[in-house]
């Protein structure tokens, strides 16, 4: 038995030996769980024109999971040259924090270093059978919710703080009213997945929930991997403008050397080909043109964090953080 | 005598307390095979279902797929790195226990047991708490550059440290059992320590130790949680199988995931048959070391 697996490993080295030697150069990227597609098509496309622009042979290695549990990793040391997460907050925590860039960084880059944006919109099964139109049709008796936890997932606080500038915002509403409608939601949730892809495969393949909060990109992609009969994308009146940023991770990159190929890399990210790869998958590129070719990213009234809660640092300490309101609002298991 | 007779057809028939009625026998046969099939059999054939939906050459290219094999070769490093060391270790810790008397001792089992009660997600943690940036020797590492979580090194010893017990914990009984007789009769006829070990001991506990290292083994190569703590998930580099089978899922590649899977029960599959096969073909020995 041993070695058997003696023979089977020495035969794998030697293939995933070959396989490495091929590569001069490589970056990390840890992003936020719903980019897998995205950043596979980016790192083809931007491989081949480094290639050609500098001879080098790019690989860009990549990490996906819950944009907060991300974060921690890169603090704990997973040795990423470029993060692209899923909210400031989650990079403001790597330079506070883990020490490991400039707090400066969301300047560096144009759109607070945004290139694509997105939003939150709801999933529903075929035919829309809860005739589900907007969020205060979330909370009629007897309907499921499925959305993350927003502890683990950026997607997951994204939908907590739509959901929150929603119910502040309509006519007649207020903070108070904001956070009864939110405490009421939640309610409506049986189970809260660390992740957005997590709570994706909860909705769409083990069929749990009437209704998935989710990501834009995220309902797109389930349309398109689960079959266009199964689910509707149903936009509500207004949601929120979520802005995931892209940095490079100062310390790491200078100790790899790498600081050059990694901010070409996120600059390429705001190119037209770039663009025009997140907007084929469901991101909202920030090139207003693109944006405008691809119709079914639907135009609707989008708050910012900004406007709403004062910034990612505020929203983050008073809803988020252990004792926020969300620890005060949310009771696992619903009811 | 008429109540003689009365009494003993009355009486049941006397029987051995072993021997069972033979309907109760069929129906705790029947039971235990439902549960098996319901359980282990069905679960196991809808993973090779899965796998093979769209025909044998889609399951084999999710295989020699790069990040695939890459995450093949992970487990085998992490399971031909931690299964030895175990062996070494348990063979020494159960020696220890068994065959000397000190202070501490049934501390020492205790401690050995602890991987068992801690949750896996724990036993990763603790080497991110230890070897992580934030951790006691984080910044000395970086230093120095030295990986250990994040990287294959991480990813060994917290395998390592949830089948710890696997070898220990199937010696220790064993040994206890045998005594030390056999042993002092070698000692003084005048063998070395490393000769009585070899000529007496090792044959002794050979069953024992191969069923430790099958369990070992099988763990090692599955352990999902501690690894997941450790690993940082980087594609083609860090995932080991079980970490690839979840990744592809999430990827919404169900044919490649329930694949991967299929190798992982097949490796699996492939331990036991061994244990079959050797316990088939030295049943006559195993028999006689079950008799001490």
């Amino acid at each position: 038995m041993r070695t058997l697996s003696a023979c089977l490993l020495g035969a794998v080295a030697v293939l995933a030996a070959g396989v490495a030697s091929a590569a001069d150069v490589t970056l990390l990227n840890v992003s936020y769980d719903p980019t897998r597609e995205l950043y596979k098509a980016i790192n083809t496309a931007f491989s081949a024109q480094w290639k050609t622009k500098t001879g080098d042979n790019l690989t860009v290695n990549m990490s996906h999971g819950g944009s907060g549990k991300q974060a921690r990793a890169v603090i704990d040391g997973l040795d990423a040259d470029v993060v692209t997460l899923a909210l400031a907050y989650d990079i403001d925590s790597i330079a506070k924090i883990g020490h490991l860039m400039d707090a400066g960084w969301q300047k560096r880059l144009p759109d607070n270093s945004t290139p694509y944006t997105s939003t939150i919109v709801f999933l529903v099964r075929k035919g829309n059978p809860w005739k589900i139109h907007d969020w205060s049709d979330l909370i009629k008796p007897g309907i499921q919710i499925v959305v993350p936890n927003p502890k683990t997932s950026g997607g997951a606080r994204w939908a907590y703080l739509a959901a929150w500038a929603y119910a502040e915002k309509k006519p007649g509403g207020s903070a108070d009213k904001a956070k009864a409608y939110v405490a009421e939601l939640y309610k409506h949730v049986p189970v809260l997945d660390t992740g957005a892809r997590g709570s994706t495969t909860t909705f769409g393949e083990r069929g749990i929930g009437d209704v998935l909060i989710c990501w834009e990109n995220e309902a797109y992609l389930a349309l398109d991997e689960m079959g266009r009969d199964k689910f509707d994308i149903i936009y509500p009146t207004v949601s929120i403008l979520a802005e995931p940023p892209v940095a490079v991770v100062d310390k790491n990159a200078d100790k790899h050397k790498t600081r050059k190929v990694a901010e070409a890399y996120l600059q390429f990210l705001y190119s037209k080909e770039a663009q025009e790869i997140e907007a084929k998958n469901h991101y909202r590129p920030r090139d207003a043109q693109i944006l405008a070719s691809h119709p079914e990213l639907k135009k609707l009234p989008l708050y910012s964090v900004d406007e709403v809660f004062g910034g990612w640092q505020k929203a983050q300490a008073t809803h988020f953080a252990d004792g926020g309101v969300f620890d005060h609002i949310y009771k696992p298991g619903g009811k | 005598m008429t109540d003689a007779t009365m009494t003993e057809f009355a009486l049941p028939r006397p029987r051995a307390a072993t021997a069972d009625h033979p309907v109760a026998r069929a129906l705790l046969t029947a039971t235990a095979m439902f549960f098996i099939a319901l359980f282990l059999l069905l679960p196991l054939i809808t993973v090779f279902a899965q796998a093979l939906k769209n025909g044998v050459s889609t399951a084999l290219a999710a295989i020699v797929e790069p990040d695939a094999l890459s995450a093949v070769k992970m487990t085998l490093i992490a399971a031909g790195i931690a299964v030895p060391l175990n062996v070494v270790f348990g063979l020494a810790a159960s020696w220890a226990i068994s065959k000397f008397d000190f202070r501490g001792k049934s501390f020492l089992i205790t401690l050995i047991d602890l991987p068992f009660s801690v949750s896996p997600v724990i036993s990763g943690l603790v080497y991110v708490l230890l070897f992580g940036m934030m951790g006691w020797f984080g910044p000395w590492l970086r230093e120095h550059d030295i990986k250990i979580i994040f990287a294959i090194p991480g990813i060994v010893l917290a395998t390592m440290f949830v089948t710890f017990p696997f070898v220990a914990r199937e010696l220790i009984p064993l040994m206890s059992d045998q005594g030390r007789d056999e042993e002092e009769a070698a000692t003084s006829l005048g063998a070395s320590g490393l000769q009585t070990f070899r000529r007496v001991t090792l044959p002794n506990i050979k069953w024992g130790l191969l069923y430790g290292v099958l369990l070992c083994n099988a763990r090692a190569m599955g352990e999902f949680g501690a690894v997941s703590v450790v690993s940082g998930h980087i594609r083609g580099q860090t995932n080991t199988m079980p970490l690839h089978i979840e990744v592809l899922y999430n990827d919404y590649q169900f044919v490649a995931a329930f694949a991967v899977a299929s190798l992982l029960a097949l490796l699996a599959l492939v331990t036991l048959t061994v244990k079959t096969f050797l316990e088939w073909h030295y049943a006559d020995e195993i028999a006689a070391v079950h008799k001490h």
